[in-house]
């Protein structure tokens, strides 16, 4: 019996008060304010959207969405700083001229139809993401696998939820969310395994910190790093890398030695006793942590039966991901603390729509809502729905297979929709090599400057967010609409459109002659009921019948959405999804990442993201106050090492590994562990080639999910000399070409931090050529003594642009600096404010611009002791809150000042 | 018993001399002052404002007649000295003899005329006196002047005499102008705003003669065989120290007259100061030292201990829009290095010359603001290692809040945990005082702000932190030079306890 029954617990419904526009009486904002959904990480938080009538927007919180209550975190609030047209590609382009849509799409159909009738339908394959919007996934995987007939589809997911699916479906026979947010408020412990959810799901960590405050809920961090989300933990749990598996078993064994399983509760599942064996048998050493806090863990675990584990990347990414998602579900199974308030596993996501694209079947082993592709009555019922001449029989080629085939010459036309696998997938100068090798490659996308675009034969100018209507799935199930408030700039079209067209052409006219993306949802919602009569979870028939006004309208709902049930929780009273109805434990044992440590390679690269950025940055990186924070790619590593390897604070480092090479900035911090270092994901060719770090990762895989191991490599470091360090500044992009640069946006144009090997004659020269300012009035310091130069470029009695050049790495205070190209910046090459100045700092708190000295000198002035007065004062962390850990650690840094005085 | 005092020469440094006797001692001496021109004491060097005509002479006067009446100082002005009488010690004059105790040669320098042909042409003049400059203000609209020499005194003329509205040409044999105060960027931008102000300069110009017409100045010939037509010519090439009178009444001389640090000649009872002088081989043609060797001078007669020591110089132009600087020594020798700024768009150059962790020089064009500040680092030998990154752009970008000495990190802000440059900043001394590095002497504020860049707070926090590491280190032993009885150890301590209790 699906826990459908009690309505408290139900989510929201289709509200009809709730208007998706809402006009407001104030004449002079005459446009609508809109709801729709922020396009970032799964949270999924609802934002009203406003055009301003000049092609930008404002953006807030949307009070009423269930997701985020109206709290935005610092990118959601910086939404309207992404959706200029600067980057934007506004028409097709074939072999890099711009092309009609007509050329381009038939290109398109005749490639992929030439490359069916001569070598099969696996000879093609579209790659796709949890970007796109339900109904654009929902089409790509129709096409697929019902019209040209192979399961070559595969998503960026797999790089991000492949591992939790498989443990769902292992465990619970469906890949089933089983519990909601709400059970973050509910709980009285939060265990976040692999998860810094105060950086990469702020608005769900404001929950549990609000749970915190209103009933004490405890929170764990399981995590190799110390990070941002230890700072409010009662517990951090530094494990060695990828011994998850090893920690849960003992969790298992103590469930099960303090009588603590719930006898009743196992009636719905089946192996315990294998999984508990398996768990007894494996040696939790491995994990590195001292018994007393193992045990301290397990007692905290077992004592409170209102326990939520998030887990994220950290489980997901490695090559026993779905063993760990077994094993921590193993735990809530054993203890019946599932699918009841504030229990049970939650897998956050970290995409807009991964939950979508796992419902539409957009991965290369699933068939379409939750249905089978092994299961020859759910290809049936699928291919009946569709009215397809075909259907995939066998799985597809997942991720890293797609692209090692596209290498390889199996793949000979391959379509690569909103993602940057040339950046994003292990291996990636491989991949990118590969993307290169395809004989036709298609990229869909809202920019040409990406890794991957460059790359394509074709590439096909998609509608944006913002400007695309459809819905998107959140980690709790919740479906809520995108909606669009821009009009779709130049010759862009939604990708359902893109995909239907090409479908057509193809030659299924009647399959794929969709009108609006309404329909689509409605032939989706309707496949669902078929599904759920297979006995699926995934069931949204309730809306089949929506019709476009509803749709329009269409306020966040939780599936399931039938006759009988609306949201709520899944397996409270089991009513799993394998035939028998019950569950299954997993028998899971510890495996080591698979690349071991040597001499050669004798550290362990971890990754991950900023808190101000996302994925590949071609989006968050448009904004000057999401660039502000951590304005270029960097190396965390252990002091002890730094000492090791002769790090200074600022050098940078030279980083290989048995598949590429990295050069970042050394930061220096204990935050890893000795023997570890970590490195975030977000840079790219486009903001600093040296530091695109899944050139460093090896293409290892989980066995069972295909998802590669990320956070497991091994590398060596040492320190990397440059000849010269730069700093630079500009309004205009400016386009370096030295071994290390990186790139990011300011609210003046653009910063760049730069080293090389070889230093030039004249660095005026060089200025002139680095801006494209060959005109322009040059002021210059030179000390060449200390090898210092710094060339400003004025036009028009106004800053263009500045170099600053030393042996070292450049001292100058850069948050001033970045602020004055445009401005006549009579004393730009001091590279500092004079002293009677106040320099806001480093921007802390993004969503207000505040910066750390403005904070600091509050502090000492105002007495302020609490990340509280600090909001009152200033506005700081009183947004999304992501950056209130770093406010309480400059106000303990205060008071240890203060005690020292 | 008063004892006499005679000063030949009534000029800027001989007034300061007579100026610190009556500070002094006003008892010491009876004063007696001999001098060629009809008057008195005036600021030579406010000569150009006056040709200008942004000064009167009345304003430039240092000493009226009446301050000499009030201080009883005997003036015998406009009467010129014949001969020093040192085995009677007695200076006679057009008017008679006067018997001294002590005598100060005081006779300054005449201006250099180059012996070119024509040179004793009516209408070629020098400029040194009042009545030079009167000479030079009638020259106005349509009158044409020829100013030869391109340094100080040349450019000041020229430009006080364009202002007046003649048309005026420089000719420089040299280079480019000012050669011994400026170098040739310096000397370009110079020579770019005075012909803005309608001067015409020629460079590397040799002049061959001076024409005239009825005894008159007519035009000076160079050696290209250019004819520069003029209505006045004015040499301003350089000045001799006036050694007659003291070479007559053999005191030793060379140059100028020779002294040693008291500005004693090589007769005990007879002083030199001012332009006249040659002291260590060096003669003087600035201000700033003649005021030093009346100083001296005062006080040897006084009896006091006092020593001359040449210093570093500093000139200013006075010239209306050509905003120059320069001091100290900025020649290219070996071991020095230049730190240049340049905005030629504004007119702006400025170049410091470091010698080891000193500044020995400096020129400044179009922003000499800064000009007195780095005059003060030079003269007085400060360290600039420090500042050095940001030496040239002035004393408004030293002090208060610091640049980020390292890249990065200061890109980085701050992490949660650990405040970020806290925790490299731990690392970075727990690494040296690990290593045994550490050694209490060495560490001072400015070397943990050029470690630690990017602590937001620098200076304060940073010495904090310094403080707890350091109390760490002593904690375990680990700093060896540690002075156990030194009191502000015995606070560092305090302050490390308390913050580890803070931090627990």
């Amino acid at each position: 019996m699906m826990d459908g029954t009690d309505r408290s617990e139900i989510g929201p419904e289709i509200r009809p008060e709730i208007r998706p526009e809402i006009r407001t009486e104030s004449k002079l904002e005459s446009q609508p304010e809109i709801r729709s959904t922020c396009p970032y990480c799964g949270v999924g938080c609802g934002v009203f959207l406003r055009a301003d009538g000049q092609g930008g927007i404002s953006v807030r919180g949307d009070p009423a969405h269930p997701a985020n209550s109206g709290r935005l975190c610092s990118k959601g609030s910086a939404l309207a700083e992404t959706v200029g047209l600067g980057d934007r590609l506004l028409a097709p382009r074939v072999n890099g001229r711009e092309a009609s849509w007509d050329d381009a799409l038939q290109l398109v159909a005749d490639r992929f139809r030439t490359s069916i009738a001569e070598h099969g339908p696996d000879s093609v394959a579209i790659y796709a993401s949890g970007q796109m919007l339900t109904e654009d996934y929902y089409l790509a995987n129709k096409l697929m696998k019902g019209f040209i007939g192979s399961a070559n589809i595969d998503t960026n997911s797999r790089l991000c939820m492949a591992s939790t699916v498989a443990g769902h479906r292992r465990a619970f026979g469906t890949d089933t969310v089983p519990g909601t947010y709400e059970d973050l408020g509910a709980a009285d412990l939060v265990v976040l395994v692999g998860s810094n959810l105060a950086w990469c799901h702020p608005v769900l960590y404001q929950q549990v910190l609000a749970a915190k405050k209103a009933r004490g809920t405890r929170i764990v961090v399981i995590d190799p790093r110390r990070t941002a989300s230890c700072d409010a933990a009662d517990m951090h749990l530094a494990l060695a890398p990828g011994s998850d598996v090893a920690l849960f078993n003992r969790l298992l064994a103590e469930l099960s030695a303090g009588k603590m399983v719930d006898q009743t509760y196992l009636a719905h599942t089946k192996g315990f006793t294998d999984a508990l064996d398996a768990a007894r048998a494996d040696d939790v050493s491995v994990t590195g942590l001292s018994e007393a806090e193992i045990a301290q863990f397990c007692d905290l675990w077992m004592q409170t039966e209102k326990v939520v584990t998030v887990f994220s990347q950290g489980v997901n990414q490695s090559t026993s991901g779905s063993d760990k998602v077994n094993a921590i579900l193993n735990c809530h199974l054993a203890s019946g603390r599932i699918g009841r308030p504030g229990m049970g596993p939650l897998s956050v996501t970290g995409q807009p729509n991964a939950m979508g694209g796992r419902e539409v079947g957009g991965l290369a082993n699933m068939l379409a809502c939750h249905l089978d592709l092994e299961n020859p009555d759910h290809r049936a019922a699928v291919r009946e729905c569709w009215n397809a001449p075909t259907i995939a029989e066998a799985p597809g080629l997942k991720a890293v297979d797609m692209f090692r085939a596209a290498g390889d010459g199996r793949i000979k036309a391959l379509w690569i929709i909103h993602t940057n696998p040339a950046v994003s997938m292990p291996e990636a100068d491989a991949v990118r090599d590969a993307i290169a090798a395809c004989p036709f490659t298609v990229v869909s996308d809202i920019t040409m400057a990406t890794d991957t675009a460059r790359l394509a034969d074709v590439v096909l100018p998609a509608t944006a967010w913002g400007e695309k209507n459809g819905t998107v799935t959140n980690s709790d199930r919740t479906i809520s609409r995108q909606r669009a408030v821009l009009p779709a700039p130049g010759a862009t079209r939604p990708d359902w459109a893109i995909l239907a067209e090409v479908g057509q052409r193809m030659g299924w006219p009647r399959a794929f002659d969709y009108q609006s993306p309404s329909e689509i949802f409605r032939e989706h919602a309707a496949l669902s009921g078929i599904a759920a009569r297979l006995g699926r979870d995934f069931d949204i028939s309730g809306l089949a019948t929506l019709d476009d006004a509803g749709y329009e309208q269409m306020a966040p709902v939780r599936w399931p959405v039938n006759a009988t049930r609306r949201g709520g929780r899944f397996f409270a009273e089991g009513q799993f999804f394998h035939a028998d109805g019950k569950a299954r434990f997993v028998p899971v044992r510890y495996r080591s990442p698979a690349a071991k440590t040597e001499p050669r390679y004798p550290y362990r690269l971890n990754t991950g993201r900023v808190r101000d950025q996302w994925h590949t940055m071609t989006r968050t990186g448009l904004s000057p106050r999401l660039s502000a924070h951590l304005a270029e790619p960097f190396l965390e590593v252990h002091p002890e090492d730094a000492r090791r390897l002769t790090l200074a604070p600022s050098d940078l480092v030279q980083v290989q590994s048995p598949t590429g090479q990295a050069i970042l900035r050394a930061r220096i911090t204990d935050a890893v562990q000795p023997g570890q270092v970590f490195a975030s994901m977000h840079w790219t060719g486009e903001t600093a080639p040296s530091a695109r770090i899944d050139a460093l990762v090896a293409a290892a895989t989980d066995p069972v999910s295909g998802q590669p191991e990320s956070k497991a490599s091994v590398v060596s470091v040492r320190p990397y000399r440059a000849a010269w360090y730069g700093f630079a500044v500009s309004t205009a992009r400016m386009d370096p070409s030295c071994s290390y640069w990186a790139r990011a946006r300011t609210g003046a144009g653009y910063r760049a931090e730069m080293a090389g090997d070889h230093r030039p004659d004249d660095w005026e020269t060089e200025a002139r050529r680095l801006f494209g300012l060959p005109e322009a009035a040059a002021v210059s310091f030179q000390d060449a003594g200390r090898g210092l130069a710094r060339i400003a470029l004025m036009q028009d009695d106004v800053l263009a642009a500045a170099l600053f050049v030393a042996r070292e790495p450049v001292a100058v205070m850069r948050d001033y600096v970045a602020t004055l190209p445009g401005t006549s910046a009579p004393d730009v090459l001091s590279g500092r404010p004079s002293a009677d100045m106040p320099d806001p700092g480093p921007i802390l708190c993004s969503c207000f611009g505040v910066g750390v000295n403005t904070i600091l000198r509050a502090i000492e002035a105002q007495g302020l002791v609490t990340v509280d007065a600090v909001g009152a004062a200033l506005q700081a962390g009183t947004n999304c809150g992501s950056c209130q850990p770093e406010i309480a650690a400059l106000l303990s840094a205060a008071q240890v000042r203060e005690a020292a005085e | 018993m008063k004892q006499k005092l005679v000063i030949i020469g009534a000029g800027m440094a001989s007034g300061r001399v007579i100026e610190h006797l009556l500070e002094t001692c006003p008892e010491a001496y009876d004063i007696t002052v001999f001098n060629a021109e009809p008057r008195g004491n005036y600021n030579r060097i406010m000569l150009s404002p006056v040709l200008s005509g942004d000064k009167t002479y009345e304003e430039i006067v240092t000493h009226s007649d009446d301050w000499y009446k009030e201080n009883a100082v005997t003036c015998r002005f406009g009467e010129k000295v014949l001969r020093i009488d040192r085995q009677a010690k007695q200076v006679e004059g057009e008017k008679g003899r006067v018997a001294y105790d002590k005598l100060i040669v005081a006779g300054g320098s005449t201006p250099f005329i180059i012996p070119l042909p024509g040179h004793d042409l009516e209408g070629v003049i020098a400029y040194r006196d009042l009545e030079d400059t009167q000479r030079m203000m009638t020259m106005t609209k349509g009158n044409r002047v020829v100013v030869i020499g391109g340094g100080l005194l040349g450019l000041e003329a020229a430009a006080g005499m364009a202002a007046r509205g003649a048309e005026v040409t420089v000719v420089h044999i040299m280079g480019h102008l000012m050669e011994r105060q400026l170098d040739e960027a310096a000397g370009y931008l110079l020579k770019k705003s005075l012909e803005a102000k309608g001067i015409t300069v020629r460079l590397s110009a040799n002049s061959k003669q001076i024409l005239g017409a009825d005894g008159r100045v007519r035009a000076l010939q160079l050696e290209d065989g250019t004819e520069l037509p003029c209505d006045l010519l004015v040499m301003a090439v350089g000045i001799r120290p006036n050694t007659a009178l003291a070479k007559d009444a053999g005191l030793a001389v060379g140059r100028g007259v020779h002294v040693d640090d008291k500005m004693v000649t090589s007769d005990g009872d007879v002083l030199a100061v001012g332009e006249c002088v040659e002291h260590d081989g060096a003669i003087f043609g600035l201000v700033a030292p003649l005021y030093d060797q009346a100083r001296v001078a005062a006080q040897t007669l006084l009896g006091q201990e006092a020593a001359f020591v040449q210093k570093t110089l500093s000139t200013k132009l006075k010239v209306t829009g050509c905003d120059l600087f320069s001091a100290g020594d900025f020649a290219g020798v070996e071991g020095r290095e230049d730190i240049v700024y340049r905005d030629p768009a504004r007119g702006v150059y400025k170049r410091l010359v470091i010698e080891g962790d000193r500044l020995v020089g400096c020129v400044m064009y179009g922003d000499t603001a800064d000009g007195n500040w780095f005059f003060g680092l030079i003269r007085d030998r400060t360290s600039i290692e420090e500042m050095r990154d940001t030496l040239i752009f002035g004393p408004a970008y030293q002090g208060g809040a610091q640049s980020d000495p390292l890249s990065a990190v200061a890109a980085l802000p701050p992490e949660a945990e650990n405040c970020g440059c806290n925790g490299i900043f731990k690392g970075t001394i727990v690494q040296e005082i690990e290593g045994g590095q550490m050694r209490w002497g060495a560490w001072r504020p400015h070397q943990v702000e050029r470690a630690l860049p990017g602590c937001p707070r620098r200076a304060g926090p940073l010495s904090d932190l310094l403080s707890v590491a350091m109390a760490d280190g002593i904690i375990r032993g680990q700093i060896a030079d540690y002075p156990v009885t030194q009191e502000g150890g015995r606070s560092l301590l305090d302050g490390a306890a308390l913050s580890n209790r803070s931090a627990a």
